[in-house]
């Protein structure tokens, strides 16, 4: 800076002196001693730890960080370097400048780390030192791994999750439901049972936290229960096993239901025969009859638990003759319908006799002569329902008409792949039990996924993956006029897969 | 000869003495060891003489002397200097000046014909140093410190400085004092060459932890190896008889 404001400086060579112990000549230093000398004069590692012991679970490749947090380090990466240095002691009395791995044979159970450090000596002469700590990993399993060494299935509670019905339809939907929300990510074990699914958790709180998500998607009731297991006395601890028993109520979705009497009053004289069209945390019902429609919550439900009267399994087919539209459409709880009177004759019937129904149904807006529906058969069934009983002078209509049937159209597809697929749980089948068996399974399931066609509210809340084995072939040629349902493209997510390079840019979630 | 001893186990022997050519001072110490070594050396040629300056013992530090005359601080007593006044030769002048730096031996350095000295030192002080000593004064620093006394030591032969001085300064002091200099240390390292050592023409006296090495830079620089007392008045007789002859 003086030299820039035209300052005269006088030039500073840095003259050498005789290094006071061998004589060198070297360039003057604080010490006035060649490093050599300094070198063997003071060792500044002198007092830091050259020999550690960690403790290595050898099971999860993880280390202890006294007094009790593991960490997981693979060897010679960053994180086991940031945590040798972190067990030196008296580190803090040097400059750590660097620090490396030297190598060592994986199976010898060292670990070296060379550190070279710097430390003040003699009157402000900074030295750097470099030396070899070498750390002897102990093994000695972490608390989890030597759990699940012990006994792989050591469940501290259970959810068990039924439903008294005779399909598995709201199983398959609480699956998809799960493993969108990834609420089952902490149970050790899930298990099929006779009428639902058994869930196992290492803790109990992972356990309520899924009893809670499974009240969020579904009208349940639950309770839980404890056992003991073995107790301390002298640390008065108690070593307990938890049970959640978790009941889904039985209506599903398309269920004919005869509501009993306090329940049709409470809800304002609601039906008493309505459908229900929608399970949430709450039931939704509607009077096909007047379109009249009401929310049933979970402890509603629950206060008067009742049955459907008719369920999805026993739906008749119907050939639509005539629709006559009485009202125009209404939005009923986000769907829309439109009440008509109909004449429609069982397809069994269909060119047997001429039995043919004259009713009255909601599904005016999507009904067509000519079209299939299905329906329940009140006009043939046998019903033995109490309720229906309390009722004098109910007249019950011969036909309810639930849904358009796509069987014809779907004929045609019959045997190719979707375009789309669903992930699954890893379920254990119990095998204790009888056997389910594997063909009602298989139907049921493929009833699932059309029933996921024709209702976009249903697949509203579900992850569908796209299915890489489908080509789309030349369907586009063929459709004539109304196709069966199904689901667009871009509701369809790609399934994150690392190994395929070429759909790589594919794979991202929308 | 250079001779390394130590005073009360310190090696800073020359914060404890004041060696000249012709006289040499040496602190009170608990035992005679440190007096008695230069009393050996030099009992033959010049007086030694045990004293204080102001009560202290870092006597080295506080006066500043050659074969002409001795500066000593103003905190010299009356009896101190009374007795210097008795013990010293006859020609050399002892007085006492009143100087705020009062460690004149920090403060300058000087041998029989230059001396060095602190930036801020008095104009009356100067004169006087000028005076008493029959030097020349030059304001000097050495290698960046001001306390020119004790990072240099220099005798009629040669001097030792600072080890980090720049060559530049070493030609330009060298220039001044008409001396060969040399950067180096003292006890093993040290860069305070005054504290550690105290010389004259013909002996030095070095702190005991300096090296051989050390020792070796300071014989050579301060021509010690052929000194004696005698040999300037050998060199002198020489130069007699070769013009007798």
């Amino acid at each position: 800076m003086a030299g820039e404001a035209g300052m005269f400086m006088v030039q500073q060579t840095i003259g050498s002196v005789l290094c006071c112990k061998c004589g060198i000549p070297m360039a003057p230093n604080a010490a006035n001693m060649c490093v050599n000398c300094l070198r063997s004069e003071v060792d500044i590692t002198e007092g830091l730890q050259k020999n550690v012991i960690i403790m290595h679970c050898p099971e999860c490749d993880s280390y202890l960080q006294p007094p009790r947090t593991w960490i997981k380090a693979q060897l010679e990466s960053k994180e086991l370097l940031t945590f040798c240095v972190k067990r030196l002691k008296n580190l803090n009395k040097v400059r750590l400048v660097h620090a490396e791995f030297v190598w060592t044979e994986p199976h010898s159970k060292r670990v070296k780390v060379k550190l070279r450090v710097q430390k003040e000596v003699l009157n402000g002469a900074i030295l750097e030192q470099a030396y070899i700590v070498e750390y002897v990993l102990q093994d000695h399993m972490c608390e989890s791994c030597s759990r699940v060494a012990a006994n792989p299935d050591q469940w501290v509670a259970s959810v068990q999750l039924r439903q008294h019905v005779s399909h598995r339809r709201t199983f398959f939907y609480l699956e998809q439901l799960i493993l969108k929300h990834d609420a089952a990510a902490r149970a050790i074990k899930i298990k099929q049972m006779a009428q639902g699914i058994d869930f196992f958790f290492a803790n109990r709180s992972h356990a309520q936290k899924f009893v809670d998500f499974v009240g969020k998607v579904a009208p349940i009731k639950s309770r839980d229960d404890k056992q003991l297991v073995s107790h301390d006395p002298k640390s008065n601890n108690y070593n307990y096993k938890y049970t959640f028993s978790v009941e889904i109520c039985p209506i599903c979705r398309e269920d004919l239901i005869c509501l009993p009497p306090k329940v049709a009053v409470s809800l304002g004289n609601l039906g008493p025969l309505v459908i229900c069209t929608k399970v949430s945390n709450s039931i939704a019902l509607l009077d096909p009859l007047t379109l009249r429609h009401c929310f049933l919550d979970a402890e509603q439900y629950w206060r008067v638990p009742f049955k459907s009267l008719l369920s999805s399994r026993q739906l008749v087919e119907y050939i639509v003759l005539d629709v006559e539209i009485v009202s125009s459409e209404v939005n009923v709880g986000g769907s829309k319908y439109a009440l008509a009177d109909a004449q429609v004759a069982r397809a069994s019937d269909f060119g047997k006799n001429d039995t043919i129904f004259s009713i009255r149904t909601h599904l005016g807006h999507i009904l067509n002569p000519g079209d299939f529906a299905l329906g329940f058969d009140l006009y043939g069934a046998n019903c033995n329902d109490i309720e229906l009983d309390k009722y004098k002078g109910l007249v019950i209509p011969d036909t309810i008409l639930i849904r358009k049937s796509y069987e014809e159209k779907r004929q045609r597809k019959r045997g190719k792949p979707r375009s789309w697929k669903l992930k699954s749980l890893n379920m254990e089948v119990d095998d204790s039990k009888a056997r389910v068996d594997q063909d009602k399974m298989n139907s049921e399931y493929e009833q699932f996924l059309r029933d996921l066609e024709e209702n976009p509210d249903m697949r509203f809340n579900i992850s569908l993956y796209r299915n890489k084995e489908y080509q789309s072939s030349e369907m586009a040629s063929m459709t004539d006029g109304e196709d069966a349902p199904s689901v667009p493209l871009e509701e369809l997510l790609g399934d994150l897969d690392l190994t395929d390079e070429e759909d790589g840019n594919e794979s991202m979630k929308e | 000869m250079a001779t390394r001893l130590q005073f009360e186990n310190s090696c800073e022997v020359g914060v404890f003495s004041k060696l000249t050519n012709a006289y040499c001072l040496v602190a009170i110490g608990g035992s005679e060891n440190f007096y008695s070594t230069f009393e050996s050396e030099l009992a033959d040629v010049i007086p030694v003489v045990k004293t204080s300056i102001g009560d202290t013992r870092i006597i080295g530090r506080l006066v500043v002397g050659n074969k002409n005359g001795l500066l000593v601080p103003h905190t010299t007593t009356d009896q101190e200097l009374q007795h210097l006044r008795n013990c010293l030769p006859d020609q050399v002048v002892v007085q006492r000046i009143e100087e705020r730096l009062s460690a004149l031996g920090n403060c300058i350095a000087c041998n029989d014909h230059v001396a060095l000295t602190h930036t801020d030192l008095d104009r009356d002080t100067e004169e006087i140093i000028a005076d008493v000593l029959g030097v020349e004064v030059f304001r000097q620093t050495i290698a960046g410190n001001i306390l020119v006394g004790s990072y240099c030591a220099f005798s009629n032969r040669g001097g030792l400085v600072h080890p980090h001085t720049s060559i530049e300064d070493l030609d330009e002091l060298s220039t001044l004092l008409q001396v060969p200099l040399v950067a180096g240390t003292v006890n093993r390292g040290s860069e305070v060459i005054a504290a550690g050592m105290t010389v004259n023409d013909w002996t030095a006296f070095c702190g005991s932890d300096t090296t051989a090495t050390e020792l070796s830079v300071i014989e050579s620089v301060f021509k010690l190896r052929e000194a004696q007392p005698s040999a300037i008045v050998d060199e002198m007789r020489k130069s007699l008889i070769d013009s007798y002859v």
